[in-house]
């Protein structure tokens, strides 16, 4: 996969037959040939077969890990197969393809070591439901005196990571809702990120798995992820 | 009092023998038994020795012996599920970071077949 160049494309997906051959292709028809992985989390349904059929690479997962550990293997397997850049965008078919050239330019000029998808980079451009939209915000205030900077969309699953965030990753990875925290974790080890504007479609077929009270279930974990994360570094630092 | 102490020498006693038992099946790891053995002998030790009770009690500032009796039942058990969280948390990591490297074999397994076959 490495004669490709320096960029593979991640697409964590879990039963998403209905979608993710659709987000292959046209991430094929927006990116040539660069090569995309799609890392399927035991998905009961043809997800494997159909982002094979795509033209995608597979990267099974034996038993069901939830989406950090996910990301996490294809992260793992990016870094061991010597990537410069990783692209991660959802196998739902809600991240638009055709703004990956944007971040791409992103990671590569903006010396950060990871880029975020923003859906509200110019503006409140994307409706989220009432209790997402309130989590958003709610994270946006207390991550800002966290990473010492505003983030407008903390939760974005559209990401891309250059190779030294891709090494810290493949290490410690958060593994059940990791986006917040990847930005903790990032902010801890000086690293720095950049958001950049990019599209949310609605998803092509199939049913989000996000409810009311998963949401608040969500909040509550990731707080305390936050915070974890937060406590881990100062006691490396004290005893350093 | 005497009865509540009765029940529980029983039910540590019964603790005892299921843990030995399971361990003597293999169906509990030794050294996931040393938790529940200590739990069980600590209680047994309580319910039989009323001094050591009463000088509990007296030392938490309950001086109900009974609600004593019961708090550190509570406690104790309070304790070997917390060890058990941390037994598990272990467990998942190792897990995931297996099933990771797993599938990233398989996965240079496959790209080996192909470029053989191809």
């Amino acid at each position: 996969m490495t004669s490709y160049g320096p960029l593979l494309i991640i697409v964590p997906a879990y039963n998403e037959e209905g979608n993710v051959g659709h987000v292959v292709r046209e991430i094929g028809e927006v990116m040539g040939d660069v090569p995309v992985l799609v890392l399927d989390d035991c998905s009961a349904d043809a997800t494997a077969a159909v982002a094979r059929a795509a033209g995608a690479r597979v990267l099974p997962m034996p038993s069901h890990l939830g989406l950090g550990g996910c990301v996490q293997a294809g992260y793992r397997l990016a870094f061991e197969l010597g990537f410069e850049y990783v692209i991660r965008l959802d196998g739902d078919g809600q991240h638009d393809p055709h703004d990956i050239p944007q971040l791409y330019q992103a990671l590569r000029e903006s010396g950060c070591q990871m880029v975020i998808g923003s859906r509200f980079a110019d503006g409140e451009g994307f409706q989220a439901s009432g209790v997402r939209s309130l989590g958003i915000k709610f994270f946006r205030a207390i991550l800002r005196p966290i990473l010492g900077r505003p983030v407008k969309d903390p939760t974005s699953g559209y990401v891309g990571v250059n190779r030294e965030a891709l090494a810290l990753f493949s290490k410690s990875f958060p593994l059940e809702y990791p986006e917040i925290e990847a930005l903790v974790v990032l902010q801890r080890r000086a690293f720095r990120f950049v958001e950049v504007p990019c599209r949310m479609r609605k998803r092509r077929s199939g049913r989000s798995t996000i409810t009311p009270l998963r949401s608040l279930y969500y909040i509550i974990h990731v707080l305390l992820g936050v915070f974890v994360n937060i406590l881990k570094f100062e006691r490396h630092r004290w005893r350093r | 009092m005497d009865r509540l102490s009765n029940v529980l020498t029983v039910f540590s006693l019964g603790l005892i023998l299921l843990v030995l038992s399971s361990v003597r099946r293999a169906h509990i790891r030794v050294e996931y038994s040393v938790s529940w053995l200590g739990a069980a002998i600590v209680l047994l030790i309580l319910s039989r020795w009323q001094g050591a009770l009463g000088w509990l009690s007296t030392t938490i500032g309950i001086h109900d012996v009974p609600l004593a009796l019961l708090l550190t039942v509570f406690a104790v058990f309070l304790f070997v599920f917390y060890r058990f969280s941390v037994v598990v948390s272990n467990l998942k990591d190792a897990n995931i970071a297996l099933t990771q490297r797993v599938a990233i074999l398989e996965f240079h397994l496959r790209s080996q077949n192909e470029s053989t076959q191809a």
